[in-house]
């Protein structure tokens, strides 16, 4: 590990490793920083993604598909289940596979990775960000750059240290657990989402199957409201629900920021992606292909920050314009869905299924259950119409 | 000083959502270690809360 670089990126993870190749890819010179002993482990995520989403951002390898989703299932806490009516399609990936790779393709356009590679903090010369403080293998050391890029993701440290709030609100956070099953019988290219505002309040269930009767089955539900059970016990009761006798093989616990992204997301010498920055969408928890997308801009005007000796809030205000009139804009109208979405009774949600089940079924789309959700909330549907079609 | 809110290190998956949603930096996260700073801590249980195994726990004095 050398003691100067342009660019210095914290965190391996899809945003990471997408910004700092990128970067490298522009001639600047990239470390970037793990701190777990292997990239894409553990893998805290259920793993799936839209299809359309992703190939806009890179092409897509088959070694990164577990099985390529063509369905999905709303349940209603009824039990009343909508078989979603929709043309696009999606892939529940193998993240550990998925990472490493996109951690390669970085270090091939000629970034240095270090694993187990903890920073502990900044160096700053007169107030602003100077480099990391980093601790590997046993040696602390003083890392020097003009540039810091933070892809720490949900737990975020070094925004806050330069300043910058990223905090996650009660509200806001989801917090999760996933358990990955190995006897799995349901039909594997349909994935199944569940809502209950007593069993999963202001968040959902899901199955996202993986092929080979394996499947990821996990919750999420927001923070306010963890007090009244911990969502490691209320998948206890959510497996009870959904799986007969699950042979677990993996258990994982974490979260999402379900917010609109950071006000501030770049200062002097500074920039923040991915769930650091609050750039995961807020409705459905999926963070992969936003944060990458955000991550590609980070990347190019990091970039050409360094080419041009100005790393200046200003200039790197670039980062934050832009993504802001693209994904970033689009995640803001995800969250006022999410935000009434997340408030409905069960009563409402069970009258929205038995009212969608009256359709015929390629009419059960996403937009016309908003539709119907939304009939008192006209200011929604276009946020709604936009988003789904 | 005494430890206001215990960490049970059995039950942490050191996936960092009590790093998320505390007001005061007052967690510290490597790969498998976490340490609460506890001249930044209010005790405001945000962590307890949120953890998703319930890792956190206020200790006999401080009992919620």
């Amino acid at each position: 590990m050398k003691t100067h670089y342009d660019i210095v990126v914290v965190g391996g993870g899809p945003a990471g490793s997408t910004a700092a190749r990128y970067a490298a890819e522009q001639g600047a010179s990239v470390v970037l920083l793990e701190k777990d002993r292997e990239i894409g482990v553990p893998v805290r995520c259920a793993e799936g993604v839209g299809e359309k989403g992703l190939s806009a951002l890179i092409a897509i390898q088959p070694q990164w598909i577990a099985q390529r989703i063509t369905g999905a299932v709303l349940h209603a806490p009824s039990g009343a289940a909508v078989q979603l009516h929709t043309d696009e399609f999606g892939y529940v990936l193998h993240r550990k596979i998925f990472d490493y790779d996109l951690a390669q393709m970085a270090a091939g356009a000629g970034v240095e990775v270090y694993t187990k590679a903890y920073v502990q903090g900044l160096v700053t010369e007169a107030d602003e960000v100077a480099g990391v403080v980093v601790e590997h293998m046993g040696v602390r050391q003083a890392i020097s750059a003009r540039l810091v890029i933070a892809a720490d993701g949900v737990e975020s440290r070094v925004g806050r240290w330069a300043g910058l709030d990223t905090r996650c609100s009660m509200r806001d956070i989801e917090t999760c657990a996933q358990v990955t099953i190995g006897n799995y019988e349901g039909d594997a290219s349909v994935c199944h989402f569940f809502f209950s505002s007593e069993l999963l309040p202001g968040g959902y269930g899901w199955i996202f199957p993986k092929g080979n009767g394996m499947a990821n089955v996990g919750l999420g539900i927001s923070g306010d409201k963890a007090h009244s059970g911990s969502p490691h016990e209320r998948l206890q009761i959510f497996l009870r629900q959904v799986v007969d006798r699950p042979a677990i093989l993996t258990r994982v616990y974490g979260s999402v920021p379900c917010a609109v992204t950071l006000k501030k997301i770049v200062r002097k010498g500074l920039m923040l992606v991915g769930d650091a920055a609050h750039q995961a969408n807020p409705l459905t928890g999926g963070g992969i292909v936003t944060g990458m997308a955000a991550a590609e801009i980070a990347g190019r005007v990091a970039a050409a920050a360094i080419t041009e000796h100005d790393v200046s809030a200003e200039r790197l205000q670039e980062y934050a314009r832009l993504w802001g009139e693209g994904g970033g804009a689009k995640m803001n109208q995800f969250y006022r869905l999410k935000k009434f979405a997340f408030t409905l009774s069960d009563d409402t949600l069970n009258g929205l299924a038995k009212a969608t089940l009256d359709l015929s079924p390629e009419k059960r789309t996403m937009t016309n259950i908003f539709k119907a959700a939304l009939i008192n909330k006209p200011s929604l549907i276009l946020d709604a119409i936009k988003l789904f079609t | 000083m005494i430890d206001k809110i215990k960490h049970l290190q059995n039950k942490c998956d050191f996936c960092g959502t009590c790093v998320a949603v505390c007001p005061h930096d007052a967690i510290e996260l490597a790969e498998a270690s976490l340490q609460i700073l506890f001249n930044r801590c209010t005790l405001c249980a945000n962590c307890i809360h949120v953890c998703p195994t319930r890792a956190l726990e206020m200790t006999d004095e401080n009992s919620l």
